[in-house]
C-alpha cells in the first residue's frame, strides 16, 4: 500500500477512473506534458496519451462548456481549473449550464463531469490564488461542492465524484496537498458523498470543519484533550448539499458547536451550518455556537495572509470561550 | 487632452511611415458571398441538384410558412394573456430550415433561443415550442427519438457555443466518423467571448463543427454597425483559423447547400466552419419588445420584400408546382396542425408540485426531502 500526499492520492484516482473507465477524460491547462501546476496529472498524459489527457486554449469558461458538450454525450469529463481564482470566466457556464441541464431537459440530459480546483490560503501565492470561495458554488442548486481534507479521503471522494452520475465540484485544499502522507491503497472503493466523516468522538463539544482548516482542527482538538475537554470532530466533506443530520445528532449529544471555516465569515457554510443547528437543535444548546472563519475582508496578499488565517489558537479560544459560557 | 505641441503618430501619412516601408504582407484573407436565389425568385444556372428537386423545395416551403403562421399564432396567444415571452423568427425562417435540413439523424443540434424553425424541422413539436415558452420545463424533453442527443433551447447567449464544441469533442474522441455538430447564434451573440473561445478551439482542434450566425442585423435593439467594426461577422472565422463564408440567409438554396457542404467537410474530418446568413428581424425581439422604438419604418420595409418566402414562391410558382390554390390548402392545413398543437399545449397539466426538486439530482439529496414534502404539502392543503 502506497504512503502518499493528497496531491498524489488525486493522481491515483484519476488514474484509476481513467484505467476502469474509457469515457472518462481529463481537460484542462498543462495538465499533459507538464502534468499540472501541482502535478496533480502527472503521468497521465504520458500513460494513456493525448486523447485521454488534454491540454486546452487557455480559457476557463471553454474547459467548463466544453465539459458540458462532452458529458451531455455520456462523457465523463473532469476538468482542472489551475487555481479556484480564476473560476469566474466560467462562473456563467457553471451558473447556467453545469448545475442546470438536468433540471432544464426534465432528465432527457445529464452531465456526469467534474470540476476540480486547489483552493484556499497560506501557500504564499500571488493575488487571485489564496481565496475560498466554495460558498459562491455551495448556492446553486443541482450542484455537489465536495472538499477532502487528507490523502484518503481525496483518493475515495474523487472516485465518487467521477462516477456520479451529477454534476461535482471537487476543490482541493492546496495547503495541504503534501502536508501529510497516508496509506492509501489504490482499491477503486469509492467513499459516499452523501455524508460527512464524524473522524473523532467527543462527549463536550462538536468541532465541524473541512478542506485545509481540518488540519489545524484536529490539532485544537488534540490540545483541548490533554485538557480534558472532548472534542467531537466531523469533516464535512460534502459541502453541498450538507448532511446536516449528522451534525445535529453530534451537536444533540454534545450540546455545543464550534465551526471553522477560512473563507470570510459572512453567508459561508458556517453561517449555514449555524443557522441549520438554531432550528434544528436550539433545544440541545448549551452555549452559543461559535464561528472561527476568515474575515470579511479581501484576502491579503502573501506577507500578511497569516493575519486573515484561522489558526490553532483562535480555535482553541473559540473553544474556550464556548466551554466557558455560562 | 493631448498637447497641440505633440502630433499623434497616428496622423502621419502612412507612405512616410519607416514601419510601413519595411512590412510585408504574411497573411490575407477574403470572405466570399453565396446567393443561388434571387430576390426575384431567378436561380442561378450553378445551383446544386437538389434546387430542381421540387419535393424538398416544397417542403422547405411549407415549414417556413408553418413558422410564419406560427409566430402570428403565438403573438395571440401572447396578447391574450396565454403564452409567456417568445422570440420570434418572422423572417429568418430560411436560415433555420435551410440550415437544419442538411443535418443526418445521426448528427447533433446544439440550438439557440431564435432557433424555431431549426428545431422544427429536426422533430419538435410546436406544442414542444409552446411549453418551453410557455414556461414549461417538459418543453425541452424533446420527445422525438432523433433529438434524444441534441441540446435544449439555452437563454445565455453564445454559452451554447462551447456545447457543441464540446459535443464535437466527444465525437472526435470516439472517433465517429461521419458525424457533426450543428450549432446556431445571432448576431448579437458574436460578441460574446464564448463565441470567440468557441472559434479558438473549434480551429486549434479540428472539430466536426458547423456554427451558422443567423445574423438578422439586430442585437435585440442594437443594430449590427453599432456591435462590430468588422465588415463581416464571417470574418471572424479567421480568427479561429476556419473556415468563414456569407450566405445570402433569405436565399434558403444557399443556406441550405453552404450548410450541406460545411456538414459534409465537418464529417469527413475536415474541421469546422463558420457561416454568417445575413438575413433581418421582421418581428421585435420579443413578444414584450416593440421594434418600433429602434427601427427605421423605411429600412423595415425593404427588408421586408427580401424576405425568404416570396422569392421561393415565386420560383416554384415558375415551375407550376405551387399556385394559390396549392398554397390556401398547404395554409389550411397547417393552420389545423398549429390549432391541434396550441390545444395540447392549453391542456397539458401543470407539472406536480415536487417536480422541482426531481430532476435536480438522479437521487434527491436528503437534506432537500422536507423541502420538497413542504411544496407537496402546500399544493394540496
Amino acid at each position: 500500500m502506497p504512503t502518499i500526499t493528497l496531491v498524489e492520492s488525486v493522481n491515483m484516482a484519476l488514474d484509476h477512473e481513467l484505467q476502469r473507465d474509457p469515457d472518462v477524460v481529463l481537460l484542462g491547462e498543462d495538465i499533459g506534458k507538464s502534468g499540472g501546476v501541482f502535478r496533480a496529472t502527472d503521468g497521465l498524459y504520458g500513460k494513456y496519451g493525448e486523447r485521454r489527457v488534454l491540454d486546452t486554449p487557455l480559457a476557463e469558461s471553454l474547459i467548463v462548456g466544453l465539459s458540458v458538450g462532452m458529458a451531455s454525450q455520456a462523457m465523463r469529463p473532469v476538468a482542472e481549473i489551475q487555481f479556484m481564482g480564476f473560476i469566474f470566466p466560467a462562473f456563467n457556464q457553471i451558473a447556467t449550464a453545469v448545475a442546470r441541464m438536468r433540471n432544464r431537459t426534465r432528465g432527457r440530459i445529464t452531465l456526469p463531469m467534474v470540476i476540480r480546483m486547489p483552493y484556499g490560503g497560506g501557500i504564499h501565492a500571488p493575488e487571485h490564488h489564496s481565496e475560498s470561495t466554495e460558498a459562491l458554488l455551495a448556492h446553486l442548486p443541482g450542484l455537489k461542492v465536495v472538499i477532502p481534507s487528507d490523502p484518503a479521503r481525496a483518493y475515495g471522494l474523487l472516485l465518487a465524484a467521477i462516477r456520479d452520475p451529477d454534476p461535482v465540484i471537487f476543490l482541493e485544499p492546496k495547503r495541504v496537498y503534501r502536508v501529510m502522507k497516508q496509506d492509501v491503497e489504490d482499491n477503486g472503493e469509492a467513499y459516499p458523498l452523501e455524508c460527512c466523516f464524524v473522524e473523532r468522538e467527543g462527549s463536550d463539544i462538536t468541532l465541524v470543519s473541512w478542506g485545509a482548516m481540518m488540519h489545524e482542527t484536529r490539532q485544537a482538538a488534540a490540545l483541548m484533550e490533554a485538557e480534558g475537554i472532548s472534542c467531537e470532530v466531523i469533516d464535512l466533506v460534502t459541502i453541498a448539499p450538507l448532511d446536516i443530520r449528522t451534525i445535529v445528532e453530534s451537536v444533540e449529544k454534545t450540546g455545543r458547536c464550534v465551526i471553522i471555516q477560512e473563507a470570510p465569515r459572512s453567508g459561508g457554510i458556517a453561517s449555514e451550518i449555524a443557522a441549520e443547528l438554531a432550528e434544528k437543535a436550539i433545544l440541545s444548546l448549551l452555549a452559543p455556537i461559535g464561528r472561527v472563519t476568515g474575515y470579511d475582508t479581501v484576502m491579503p496578499y502573501a506577507r500578511t495572509e497569516h493575519r486573515y488565517m484561522p489558526d490553532v489558537e483562535r480555535i482553541v479560544d473559540e473553544i474556550r470561550k464556548t466551554m466557558e459560557f455560562q | 487632452m493631448s498637447s497641440p505641441k505633440y502630433k499623434p503618430a497616428t496622423d502621419l501619412p502612412a507612405s512616410s511611415s519607416p514601419i510601413e516601408a519595411v512590412a510585408k504582407t504574411v497573411a490575407s484573407f477574403s470572405v466570399k458571398y453565396v446567393q443561388f436565389l434571387d430576390e426575384d425568385g431567378r436561380l442561378a444556372e450553378d445551383a446544386p441538384p437538389f434546387a430542381q428537386d421540387n419535393e424538398l423545395l416544397l417542403s422547405l416551403f411549407r415549414v417556413m410558412k408553418t413558422l410564419q403562421l406560427f409566430d402570428r399564432k403565438v403573438l395571440m396567444l401572447h396578447r391574450s394573456g396565454k403564452m409567456g415571452t417568445y422570440t420570434g423568427t418572422l423572417g429568418q425562417e430560411a436560415v433555420g430550415a435551410g440550415a437544419a435540413s442538411g443535418l443526418h439523424d445521426s448528427d447533433v443540434f446544439v440550438p439557440y433561443y431564435r432557433s424555431t424553425t431549426d428545431l422544427y424541422v429536426r422533430g419538435v413539436k410546436l406544442h414542444e415550442i409552446l411549453l418551453y415558452w410557455g414556461g414549461d420545463e417538459r418543453g425541452s424533453d424533446f420527445q422525438d427519438p432523433r433529438m434524444k442527443n441534441d441540446l435544449p433551447i439555452p437563454i445565455c447567449i453564445g454559452s451554447q457555443l462551447l456545447h457543441a464544441a464540446g459535443v464535437a469533442t466527444a465525437i472526435k474522441l470516439r472517433e465517429q466518423t461521419n458525424r457533426a455538430v450543428l450549432t446556431m447564434v445571432g448576431d448579437g451573440g458574436t460578441s460574446q467571448g464564448d463565441f470567440y473561445e468557441a472559434l479558438n478551439v473549434a480551429g486549434a482542434w479540428q472539430l466536426p463543427l458547423v456554427i451558422v450566425i443567423n445574423n438578422n442585423q439586430w442585437a435585440l435593439s442594437e443594430p449590427n454597425r453599432k456591435q462590430t467594426a468588422c465588415q463581416t461577422l464571417a470574418q471572424k472565422a479567421v480568427a479561429g483559423g476556419i473556415e468563414g463564408v456569407q450566405v445570402d440567409g433569405n436565399d434558403i438554396v444557399a443556406v441550405r447547400a453552404v450548410t450541406e457542404a460545411a456538414l459534409r467537410k465537418a464529417r469527413e474530418g475536415g474541421g469546422a466552419t463558420l457561416i454568417e446568413a445575413i438575413t433581418y428581424r421582421l418581428c421585435s425581439h420579443t413578444t414584450i419588445d416593440n421594434m418600433e422604438r429602434y427601427v427605421d419604418a423605411r429600412e423595415h420595409q425593404q427588408a421586408q420584400k427580401k424576405e425568404p418566402l416570396i422569392r421561393l414562391r415565386k420560383l416554384l410558382q415558375s415551375r407550376n408546382v405551387l399556385n394559390e390554390s396549392i398554397e390556401e390548402r398547404m395554409e389550411y392545413e397547417i393552420k389545423e396542425e398549429i390549432e391541434r398543437e396550441v390545444e395540447i399545449f392549453l391542456n397539458t397539466p401543470l407539472q406536480p408540485p415536487e417536480a422541482m426538486f426531481d430532476y435536480l439530482y438522479a437521487e434527491l439529496p436528503e437534506k432537500l426531502q422536507a423541502q420538497r414534502e413542504e411544496v407537496i404539502k402546500r399544493e394540496f392543503k
